[in-house]
């Protein structure tokens, strides 16, 4: 019977497998964070239960350090805390963790990757629901909650139920200036927040062949906005030129023998899959949010749509509650909202490419007058990287604050936040009520139309700020 | 894990769609370390609003959350259980449910109850018109039964799941028992996958 790729893996990791009951999925890869950890070890030690491998666990500091500065204690007593209650379990259990200061130090999904950990094939979870993000090298890979943190920890294994498969193909290349994010966004539109509900999505077709890495981790990161437990792409030439050389990726005589295995890692041609769903790649512009959840979107040169348009009465209602609190007025054209702050950042688009897109647009321009921007690097490397081109400087010079790493203005955990009634352009993943900070306004926008909404202090794309 | 068997209680009618878990505990929660404490904190931003469902005195005893479709979507906290746990909530009504929240709410005997939107509407009707109203869950039978609405309905709870719930039953401990299948699928698995200690 053919297979699909998420088929491929899910058998390759079964434990134990029972009529009736979950399968014991394996799981090659687990990270931790301060803020879904503390619970899970505390139960650890109090069944008196050790971390079972401590060779497929890694730790990192996210959520709630500082961006500002990392050189003195973290001026919140409560997320302090937090983070020394990660350093002391790493330290009484044995996890390898990368503390703030440390160069491998980011947010978790940057993190991961970027060491060469993230390879084809593997199942990788974490305690983070932008774990897809992963499945941008073709391995199975999903956030779960504190519980099964804690089952991980006590036996590398996870009991989960079979779910269906849906594909996405979008064929067609993306048009210069619209990336993976605009795709996403599209795509979520589409469907909307439930949509890939109890699917795992597979991405395919010419215009996700023709995605980097980190476009393609775009992608598969904001697959749980859409509803699905994971979304991955079959590895390519592009996954091994990314993961060549990276510090835990194969070397020698393992490569060759690890290439070998990865290229057998795609569906069957004749697979077939629960859903199916294709995207024109050409099709696809400039997306921006006008709602409170990440399928209430429209393409950045449409207006704000009218609740009364909508047939389905909940969906209705949603969207009117969503006018409300956006403060927004039906037909009002996007490009001519503007934005108090353009949050440039997070697991979603805060890697290199995504810095160097937004610094391409700002490049000898400045922010508009009264405007704030945030650039956050992914991680303490991407930072490095990013001044030895130094997209730094451009950023500074156009107004910009260059901050140190971490997941920041995406949530709010840190003081990195919205005043109440604050309008955001942010590259994040989720424009809920509140999520930039209480009262908080968000527009999710890819990092072009970031950039040129800062310089023009009203959501635009990078064509309009280039005259 | 408490066990849950047959549970009688009142309805909490929320009348919204969507319902991520940025809503059911903010952020600003999360740093806390424990794993109790979190009743405060549930819905915090729409506990500003006054009349909001949650604290009218007549709901203040409800026990069954009846939501509309895509209930706990979003982010992985686990949090937001703990809070309607915290709260006195035994039972989470909706069409559809987040992925991880479902996932999250059965590791800690949270009962959901993915029921179409038709019973959901005669869920809210009858909470709205009545709103002590008793409605029986019984996992045991594997029925909800609202006599004020004149509903006597199917459950569609996984079997594995029901026996565990009825059970209370952990997870961890379940797996353990396997450990020696654990093991030899560790003697077995490919010998090129990363180590998180560099050697």
């Amino acid at each position: 019977m053919p297979r699909t790729l998420a088929d491929k893996i899910w058998e390759s990791h079964v434990v134990r497998s029972a009529a009736g009951e979950p399968d014991l999925l394996y799981v090659d890869l687990h990270l931790l964070h301060e803020v879904t950890s503390p619970q899970a070890f505390e139960g650890l030690r109090l069944a008196g239960r050790q971390v079972r491998r401590l060779d497929l666990t890694l730790a990192t500091e996210d959520h709630n350090t500082p961006t500002r500065s990392i050189g003195q204690l973290i001026a919140d007593p409560v997320s302090r805390t937090q983070v020394e209650t990660l350093r002391r379990n790493c330290a009484d259990f044995g996890v390898r963790l990368y503390p703030l200061g440390d160069v491998d130090q980011g947010i978790v999904h940057v993190v991961g990757p970027q060491l060469g950990l993230t390879q084809p094939g593997m199942i990788i979870v974490c305690g983070d629901s932008h774990t897809s993000t992963h499945g941008a090298f073709g391995a199975l890979a999903f956030g779960i909650g504190t519980s099964e943190v804690e089952h991980v920890l006590a036996t590398q294994t996870l009991p989960q139920r079979r779910v269906r498969s849906m594909s996405i193909t979008v064929d067609g290349l993306l048009q210069p200036g619209t990336t993976a994010k605009d795709l996403v966004l599209t795509i979520a539109a589409r469907i909307g927040v439930g949509g890939a509900q109890g699917h795992v999505i597979e991405y395919r077709g010419s215009a996700i062949e023709a995605l980097s890495m980190e476009g393609r981790m775009t992608l598969c990161n904001m697959s749980i906005e859409l509803g699905a437990r994971a979304g991955m792409i079959a590895p390519d030439r592009t996954t091994y030129e990314y993961l060549q050389g990276r510090q835990h990726a194969p070397s020698g005589a393992d490569w060759d023998a690890a290439l070998a295995g990865w290229d057998r890692l795609r569906s069957d041609v004749d697979a077939v899959f629960d859903t199916e769903i294709a995207i024109v790649g050409r099709a696809v512009e400039p997306y921006v949010t006008w709602g409170t959840n990440p399928g209430q979107g429209v393409p950045l040169s449409a207006t704000v749509p009218d609740p009364g348009d909508v047939a389905d009465p909940l969906a209705r209602a949603a969207a009117e509650r969503a006018l409300l609190y956006m403060d927004l007025e039906p037909g009002t054209r996007m490009r001519d909202i503007a934005v108090d702050t353009v949050f440039l950042g997070s697991c979603t688009n805060g890697r290199l490419e995504d810095l160097r897109a937004a610094a391409d647009v700002l490049r000898g321009r400045s922010i508009a007058a009264g405007l704030r921007m945030l650039v956050v690097p992914g991680s303490a490397r991407v930072r490095l990287e990013a001044e030895e081109e130094g997209l730094d400087k451009i950023f500074r010079d156009a107004g910009a604050e260059w901050r140190h790493a971490g997941c920041s203005m995406c949530l709010g955990m840190n003081e990195d936040r919205l005043e109440p009634g604050q309008r955001s352009a942010s590259t994040s993943n989720r424009n809920f009520e509140g999520r930039q900070g209480p009262g908080s306004r968000t527009h999710l926008v890819s990092p072009p139309v970031a950039a040129a909404t800062a310089v023009l202090g009203r959501l635009a794309a990078p064509t309009d700020v280039e005259v | 894990m408490e066990r849950f068997t047959v549970h009688t209680g009142t309805i909490a009618p929320l009348r919204r769609s969507g319902v991520d878990t940025d809503q059911i505990i903010p952020s600003e929660y999360l740093k806390r370390v424990s794993r109790r404490g979190f009743a405060d904190g549930l819905f915090a931003t729409w506990r500003n609003d006054p009349g909001f469902v949650l604290d009218r005195a007549e709901h203040a005893d409800s026990t069954i959350l009846v939501a509309g479709p895509d209930f706990g979507v979003g982010s992985s906290r686990e949090h937001a259980v703990w809070a309607l746990q915290d709260r006195g909530f035994r039972v989470v009504v909706s069409p559809r449910f987040g992925d991880i929240f479902a996932s999250n709410a059965a590791g800690c005997g949270l009962l959901t109850l993915t029921l179409d939107q038709v019973v959901v509407e005669a869920l809210w009707l009858l909470a709205e018109a009545d709103p002590s109203a008793d409605v029986t869950i019984d996992l045991v039978a594997g029925r909800l039964i609202a006599p004020g609405a004149g509903l006597d309905h199917p459950l569609d709870v996984d079997p594995y799941l029901r026996w565990r719930l009825l059970e209370g039953l952990d997870d961890i401990d379940l797996t353990l028992r396997h450990l020696e299948m654990i093991t030899s699928y560790e003697a077995a698995r490919a010998p090129l996958m990363p180590s998180t200690i560099p050697s």
